[in-house]
């Protein structure tokens, strides 16, 4: 399934990738300027080859570990490349785009299945189901990555060490409103995403819920996310614990993904996803 | 010759008490230029004062007189006696009183090094100059120059932009904290010179109010009104910090004024929202350990002086091209006032070759009397170009020599050869 058009997109985002890392050690504007172009290429490339998948299979590619991969990285870029419209921040292009193209280069090594797709998997309610599944957790993941940024920043001030990151990161409030928006942002669309996907069960399997693992640690992740939402919301958490909150919450969502997957299985796994 | 001389005061050479004296007052800018105007002994004068400087620099061709009379001025200004004044005073003279000026008006030589009102109050002690007209030629183009270096300084290194003082540190910091100091509060505790500069600067950079505690309430008030901020007793500190976003202490207590247990107590009801101590006070005043609590970031003394330490090496660098613009803009002026030497022969050198000119005309004008108007004028014009080349050549050596110990020479051969001095032109 390695298609010309993933190539490229892999080609840009790797040189994306390597003009953000540039551009945080340089500190040179017309760095950032050209990587962001560079990575925008890397989108549009990257659409295409989704597009094109889309077309062979007839839904949406995301059946096997591999297409989850790339699309994953597909969403966390478009999602880093909305965020940055509003909040105008260049270095975290230098966190996000070695994540993205890391996720990519994971997408290349693993071999993927060929083969028709099962009648039941086309079907509205599964694309919409994972599309905004993904978009949900690429905002998770950049609530992630900037929390691990203000994590950084934070020891910085507070242990009056200051190495080379300390210039470079923007302030922690700035930080902290990212770790706080994409959450927000992020979090209906998980709720979107597991509503249309009992929806689709219902429609394919006949079952709202069945406790399936990755269900259940899907569950699980929600009322984590649903709980640092609240105590934001209403108790005014901010910074070291709401970003402390974020990691690990994300570390349970990596884990609904994958481990629930590759080591507990169910019918979400994509081993039982190949059976077709 | 003329002498450009600098007398003044800063914060290194005169201590707080002294400086208070001759703090700028409404008219005391015009009274001092008034007196340096109605000084036999100075020719031009500017008088620059400001929180942390009092500086007067002068042209003079008597400079023994000059110096004793601005002493004089400041002495009556201040109504210290003069012996007194004198200890604090530096003095500079020709091109060490350009460079001074140079430096002064870069920020380099200021408290918080960089900082850029000083730049503006040179701009309006200048203006009060020329308004007063006791400045001429030569402050003219120096303080020009000095608008003129200070440009490049601040282009051209970034002195002006990296943290290079505690209180610059200190903005830094809550930059890094808070992202923007714009509608944030800050709370001044105690009173003293760096801590009242620190608050500045916040303000400086968009901090929205000021509340200002004090033991004696009315030092409180007097600190507050020249912030334009809320003087509020001790006893309302936890209350105050609850609103507050940015606290900087420096009292003379012996005891921590502020401990763990209150802040924390507090945490709640801000809503945990950040909030930055700056701990100027020896000894200290906030509990060490108050850098522990969740969202709040304690900075004392040493802890900020380590955060300049960060940026000395870059600092030292940019100082280095600092240093590098004013000297080349130095030897520029230098080069300007030797040319300033050799114009009064050049003149008389002019003014004598027009004279013979009309006068030659005038012995002719019978014989071309006979001309038209038209052919009359371009006679004219011919018996002066003909002066002037044999003029340029001389002019141009004098010129190129003006930067030559041998200068005196010609200049006087000059004036001979051309019997200069004969004629009573009095240049």
């Amino acid at each position: 399934m390695t298609s010309i058009w993933f190539n490229i997109a892999l080609f840009f985002e790797l040189l994306a990738t390597g003009g953000f890392i540039i551009y945080i050690i340089k500190q040179e504007k017309w760095v950032f300027r050209c990587s962001y172009w560079i990575l925008t290429a890397g989108l549009v490339f990257h659409t295409i080859f989704l597009v094109y998948r889309y077309s062979i299979l007839g839904v949406f590619p995301v059946l096997d570990l591999k297409s989850a991969f790339s699309f994953f990285a597909w969403a966390v870029i478009v999602v880093y490349l909305l965020l940055n419209v509003k909040f105008q921040l260049m270095v975290l292009g230098s966190f996000v785009a070695p994540f993205a193209a890391f996720l990519m280069l994971i997408s290349y090594t693993i071999p993927g299945m060929e083969g028709p797709v099962k009648p039941i998997f086309k079907s509205l309610w599964l694309s919409i189901h994972v599309s905004t599944i993904f978009i949900g957790n690429a905002f998770l993941a950049i609530a992630f990555l900037a929390s691990i940024m203000y994590l950084i920043q934070e020891r910085h001030i507070k242990k009056k060490h200051f190495g080379s990151f300390y210039s470079r990161l923007p302030s922690l409030a700035t930080l902290d409103r990212i770790n706080h928006y994409a959450i927000l942002y992020g979090f209906p669309f998980l709720t979107a995403g597991m509503i249309t996907g009992s929806i689709y069960a219902q429609y394919a399997l006949g079952r709202y819920w069945q406790w399936d693992p990755k269900e259940v640690w899907s569950l699980i992740s929600w009322l984590l996310y649903a709980a640092l939402l609240h105590e934001r919301l209403a108790a005014g958490w901010q910074g070291r614990k709401a970003a402390v909150m974020s990691i690990a919450c994300f570390l349970v969502l990596v884990f609904t993904f994958l481990g629930a997957n590759l080591l507990v299985g169910g019918y979400h796994s994509f081993s039982a996803l190949g059976a077709r | 010759m003329v002498k450009i001389i600098s007398i003044g005061m800063n914060h290194e050479t005169a201590p707080l008490a002294l400086r208070e004296c001759l703090a700028p007052e409404a008219d005391s800018d015009r009274h001092v230029l008034a007196a340096m105007r109605n000084m036999e002994a100075i020719r031009e004068g500017l008088f620059l004062s400001t929180c942390n400087r009092v500086e007067a620099l002068f042209t003079t061709e008597d400079p023994d007189q000059a110096k004793k009379a601005i002493l004089t001025i400041l002495s009556e200004l201040g109504r210290i006696p003069e012996e007194r004044l004198s200890a604090s005073l530096y003095t500079y003279e020709d091109l060490d009183a350009v460079r001074h000026i140079f430096t002064v008006a870069s920020s380099l030589d200021s408290m918080v090094v960089g900082e850029p009102q000083i730049l503006g109050q040179i701009k309006s002690a200048y203006a009060k100059a020329v308004k007063e007209k006791t400045s001429g030629v030569i402050l003219n183009r120096l303080m020009h120059k000095a608008f003129h270096v200070a440009k490049r300084v601040r282009t051209e290194t970034g002195i002006c932009s990296s943290a290079v003082s505690i209180s610059y540190a200190a903005v830094e910091l809550a930059k890094k904290i808070f992202h923007l100091l714009k509608g944030k509060k800050v709370l001044l505790i105690g009173a003293g010179e760096m801590a009242e500069l620190a608050a500045r600067h916040l303000i400086a950079n968009g901090v929205e109010s000021i509340s200002v505690a004090n033991r004696t309430f009315e030092r409180a008030v007097q600190i507050a009104k020249a912030f334009d901020g809320l003087p509020v007793s001790f006893d309302e500190i936890p209350q105050q910090i609850l609103d507050a976003d940015i606290v900087i202490t420096s009292t003379a207590s012996k005891e921590f004024v502020i401990s763990h247990s209150m802040v924390k107590n507090l945490l709640k009801k801000r809503r945990n929202r950040p909030l930055f101590f700056i701990d100027i006070a020896v000894p200290r005043d906030v509990e060490p350990t108050v850098n522990n609590l969740n969202n709040v970031y304690l900075y004392d003394i040493d802890d900020l002086r380590g955060v300049i330490e960060l940026n000395m090496n870059q600092r030292q660098q940019e100082a280095v091209k600092a240093e590098r613009i004013i000297s080349e803009e130095v030897i520029k002026f230098g080069k300007w006032l030797k040319t300033l030497k050799v114009v009064p022969t050049i003149i008389s050198l002019r003014n004598k070759a027009e004279t013979i000119v009309q006068a030659e005309i005038k012995k002719s004008s019978t014989a071309l009397s006979d001309l038209t108007p038209a052919q009359r004028q371009v006679i004219e014009i011919l018996s002066r170009s003909i002066v002037q080349k044999v003029l340029s050549d001389p002019i141009l050596f004098l010129k190129g020599k003006s930067d030559r110990s041998t200068l005196d020479l010609y200049l006087d051969m000059t004036r001979r050869l051309f019997s200069l001095d004969i004629d009573g032109d009095n240049t």
